[in-house]
């Protein structure tokens, strides 16, 4: 029974669940490798209105605009640098997903290297620090008189103090 | 193992936590311009009052002046709008009808007034992505060799043009 319900939930799932390009223009294009690249571009370039959106996500007036616009540029036979940069010098790098390497975006890329660096130099030091303390469980005569000693000794010293409390 | 070490943490998180406090009171939609010292895009659009007449660069530019992109889509742009009636005779007001109808524009004016000098209408909105505007209202300030010199994002209202645009029109002036 529990199955049967749960056959039904998934089936409406599948039903109302949409593509995962929520915005749908009908362009015509001349040959797979063209769409293909459209496609590619709407999921680099960043809608500018809505922050946190590809232009292929969106369908706010300006990514339509935008998309649009990429649209004509592939059609002119614009290679893809071409028409990043030609909406990079209206938008600004914030339109590009992926920004370029350069003077600015520099800490941006590194960063994570950094940190793994970081990361790797912390685990090296305590890694060293653990191997720098002997860790070996023989003793040497001396040693292991003393520890005799000491036991013996914690043995005598507990039944002193068992007897006194009898 | 110093103590002091045991500090690190705590001291990363203090730092993180004002990383991000800084984070929240940064307002995202405040970006720069790519266009800024820029010149004003070429373009060849009708004006708002009549389909016949062709607007060019070289209509606009001359003055110090603003460049509005407005709509009457833009709730916004209603509500910016008195006061840029106020601001018509401190500064000339360059409209850019952005993505509109052109009856619904012209009737708007009709009622509300006219702040603008002059009005492109960019139906498609191509002169909007040249300008690398993302919605309305925007104002441009352009010198007077017509180069973009300051962008604001919103509406204009008195702070605005007391804070923001005014000193930059003000030194632009006095640039000569």
């Amino acid at each position: 029974m529990k199955s049967f319900y749960l056959r039904i939930v998934l089936l409406i799932g599948l039903a109302v669940s949409g593509p995962s390009l929520a915005a749908i223009d009908t362009y015509k294009f001349d040959d797979e490798l063209t769409r293909e690249r459209f496609y590619q571009l709407s999921d680099e370039l960043r809608c500018p209105k809505c922050q946190n959106q590809s232009l292929g996500d969106s369908n706010s007036p300006i990514a339509t605009d935008l998309r649009r616009e990429v649209y004509r540029l592939l059609n002119e036979g614009k290679t893809d640098q071409q028409i990043k940069d030609y909406l990079v010098a209206r938008y600004g790098e914030y339109i590009l997903y992926r920004p370029e390497l350069s003077g600015h975006t520099l800490m941006l890329w590194l960063a994570p290297l950094l940190l793994l660096a970081i990361g790797l130099i912390v685990v090296l030091i305590l890694v060293k620090r653990r191997r720098a303390i002997p860790a070996t469980g023989n003793l040497d005569m001396a040693e292991q008189q003393r520890l005799k000693a000491l036991l013996s000794d914690a043995e005598t010293s507990s039944d002193e103090e068992s007897g006194k409390r009898d | 193992m110093k103590r002091v070490y045991l500090f690190v943490p705590l001291i990363l998180f203090i730092a993180l936590v004002a990383l991000f406090a800084k984070g929240l009171k940064l307002n995202p939609t405040e970006m720069p311009s790519a266009l800024i010292d820029q010149s004003v895009p070429e373009f060849n659009l009708p004006s708002l009052a009549s389909e016949q007449k062709m607007l060019t660069r070289a209509d606009l530019v001359g003055d110090v002046s603003l460049i509005n992109v407005w709509g009457t889509w833009c709730p916004s742009c209603m509500h910016e709008h008195p006061y840029l009636m106020k601001l018509a005779n401190q500064v000339p007001i360059i409209g850019i009808n952005y993505k509109d109808v052109r009856v619904d524009a012209k009737n708007w004016l009709a009622k509300l007034g006219n702040p603008y000098v002059v009005n492109v209408f960019d139906e498609m909105g191509t002169l909007g992505i040249d300008l690398g505007v993302f919605g309305a209202p925007e104002t441009y300030v352009i010198d007077r060799q017509g180069m973009v010199r300051y962008k604001h994002v919103g509406v204009v209202n008195e702070r605005v043009w007391q804070e923001r645009l005014k000193p930059v029109v003000e030194r632009l002036r006095g640039e000569g």
